[in-house]
């Protein structure tokens, strides 16, 4: 099967700063992606080569089979975008703006008439889309948006971070829309985001950026289990941590590594040591707070790359 | 870019600025009509033959002529249904999700500005024709070919003008994301070429080129110095174009007072054929249609290129 996304060495560079650096990215037809990143790691930047909205300062871009620099109507066409801060005509009603959208698909008045309510339907806006737009909570624009983007029966829809702004609920219901439509419809779906857990939950691949780069893809359990298959960690927390504490922890057998942070002590090795661990606090009479083995969500892996925040974001 | 088109012209007769459109076509209405009833109360048929234009051309010492009505006014709906053309969708969010749909972005521009000037030839048109048809209803009879050439002649120029104030609220609307800046950039361009341009700049210029006025050679090569300085300035041509067209007794172009004329060279009183007239105006039309065509080429280069985030 062909990709459906694929870039190759995309970079994008805005003076001296490296937006995109050197992105290889593939995407299959049907898969739902998810991309993920702290705040300026090239996201947004890295969908706007993918939809030819701004141009590449190297590499290449093809996106369901078109160069979305050279032909981006090609592009748009097949693709869906929900952009970072979607808005609507404020004094059009809902349904009105999604006229508009399928117009400009070139989608025939009677066509669009059942679809526009087909997609209401679905995100559950048929009483809202009597009502003008500039009426609508942050949570029922993400939900016009999705239809909005749904009405051109895209093959693959994008969508730049659809949950900032929402609460707990909205993301969930949002989320499970998403999940919905890319099951039901088998359409692919690019989803960027800094919440993680969501898309732990409903992404097949992601893929995690930091400065402009890919710094890990696969599906959610190979890269925890990439992460374990290193061996085992131990987390430990103490009232006081010392030298000869964390001395006498790195003299364990099985240890590989002992990684202090104050009193937050991470203990990695080959098996489970919290027997020894323990046996080491009780005799150097150190208060223990918590001792666990870590394990290793997906969250712990994106904190590693989110803890020194990317350059040149204000 | 029809299904732009429509939905702008929706917007601009529509709800958004029906008010607008609406109050500009009735005062216009309105002025036409407070002259022709001077007319006719007045001194009855003051300019013999050519009634009809006459109704464009003369005060009726309250009022300034209807065409100095559409000369002022008219640049201002140009620029109020331009200027928010572009950055008010930046604004909105809306930019983004119009530019992600399957349509060329020249599309946007092209179909943003053929509402806006369709609408300002609407406006127009019904001025014209209202102002026209009270004119035959009052009086008894309809304007006759010469007569109607000019007039049709006069509103071309009027819309090509009008679409260059269209075409740099436009312009403006893409270089600044603010509206409020864009309109009053817009504003400021309009004082400096209504006024500033003509009243100021251009005597001033024409001072310097030509410092010392002595004799008669003088003079008129500093009032020629002025002209073409104020030549660059589109109003200045529109006005110079509506005068002949609606002057049949205008005989050239740079005339800038009647006193002045009357001074510096010999007035023939005796009107020429439309066709002459026109003529003498095409240079005009076609530099304030030049101008159009150079704000719409710098907009393509800005917005065709550009990166649209959100
Ligand atoms: N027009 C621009 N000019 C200069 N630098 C820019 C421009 N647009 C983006 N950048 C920089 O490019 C980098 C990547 O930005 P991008 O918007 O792609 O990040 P992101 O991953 O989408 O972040 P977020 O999660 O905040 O949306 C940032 O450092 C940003 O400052
Ligand atoms: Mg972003």
């Amino acid at each position: 099967m062909a990709p459906l996304v694929e870039t190759s060495s995309l970079t994008k560079h805005y003076g001296s700063i490296k937006a995109v650096d050197g992105l290889n990215l593939k995407m299959n037809p049907g898969e739902v992606y998810g991309f993920l990143g702290p705040n300026g790691s090239g996201k947004s930047t890295t969908i706007l080569m993918l939809l030819g909205m701004t141009e590449p300062t190297s590499g290449t871009v093809s996106v369901a089979g078109h160069d979305p620099t050279r032909d981006p109507t090609a592009v748009k066409r097949q693709v869906g975008y929900l952009p970072e801060a979607v808005g609507f005509y404020p004094d059009l009603t809902g349904r009105r703006n999604l006229l508009y959208t399928a117009e400009l698909n070139g989608i025939s008045k009677s066509d669009a008439e059942h679809k526009v309510e087909e997609v209401l339907h679905m995100v559950q806006l048929e009483e809202a889309g009597h009502r003008p737009a500039g009426q609508y909570s942050r949570g029922m624009r993400q939900r016009l948006g999705l239809a909005d983007v749904l009405l051109k029966e895209p093959k693959l829809v994008i969508l730049d971070d659809p949950t900032l702004g929402l609460d707990p609920a909205g993301i969930q219901w949002l989320l499970g829309l998403i999940e919905e439509m890319a099951k039901q419809k088998g359409i692919a779906v690019f989803l960027s985001s800094h919440q993680l857990h969501e898309v732990q939950r409903i992404c097949d691949r992601v893929g995690i950026m930091s400065r402009g780069k890919m710094v890990l893809e696969g599906t959610v359990s190979d890269l925890t289990a990439a992460q374990e298959s290193g061996g085992y960690e131990v987390y430990l927390e103490v009232e006081k941590s010392s030298k000869s504490l964390i001395g006498a922890l790195s003299e364990i057998k099985s240890v590989k590594n002992v990684n202090a942070n104050k009193t937050k002590i991470t203990i990695s090795g080959t098996e489970d040591c919290r027997h020894q661990v323990s046996t080491i606090v009780f005799e150097q009479k150190v208060r223990m707070l918590e001792l666990r083995t870590s394990n290793r969500s997906l969250e712990e892996i994106y904190l590693r790359y989110f803890q020194e925040p990317a350059d040149g974001e204000g | 870019m029809t299904a732009i088109f429509w939905k702008e012209m929706a917007d601009h007769l529509g709800r958004r600025r029906f008010l607008l459109t609406f109050l500009l076509i009735l005062f216009g209405f309105l002025w036409g009509m407070f002259i022709l009833f001077r007319e006719v109360q007045g001194s009855g048929v003051s300019t013999g033959e050519f009634l009809f234009l006459s109704l464009f051309t003369n005060s009726s010492g309250v009022l300034p002529p209807v065409l100095f009505y559409l000369g002022f006014f008219g640049p201002l709906v140009g620029i109020a249904l331009g200027f928010d053309a572009i950055n008010s969708e930046r604004t909105q969010g809306t930019l983004a999700k119009l530019l992600s749909q399957p349509i060329h972005r020249d599309a946007v521009f092209n179909g943003k500005f053929l509402a806006g000037l369709t609408t300002l030839g609407i406006v127009l048109t019904a001025i014209v024709l209202s102002i026209v048809g009270m004119g035959m209803f009052v009086m008894g009879y309809a304007p006759q070919g010469e007569e109607i050439i000019r007039i049709v002649g006069f509103s071309i120029v009027t819309v090509v003008y009008l679409a260059f104030w269209l075409a740099m609220a436009m312009t403006c609307s893409i270089f600044f994301r603010n509206a409020v800046t864009s309109a009053l950039v817009s504003l400021g361009l309009w004082l400096m070429a209504t006024f500033l341009i003509a009243l100021l700049i251009a005597p001033a210029l024409a001072e310097l080129a030509v410092p010392e006025v002595s004799d008669l050679t003088q003079q008129v090569s500093r009032e020629s110095w002025q002209l073409w300085i104020s030549r660059i300035s589109p109003s200045q041509l529109f006005n110079e174009a509506a005068q002949i067209l609606l002057n049949p007794e205008a005989r050239f172009t740079g005339v800038l007072s009647a006193e002045r004329a009357s001074q510096l060279m010999r007035v023939q009183a005796t009107p020429i054929s439309a066709g002459q007239s026109l003529q003498l105006v095409w240079p005009h039309i076609v530099v304030v249609f030049s101008m159009v065509a150079a704000l719409i080429g710098v907009s393509y280069t800005k917005f065709l290129r550009e990166e649209i985030r959100s």
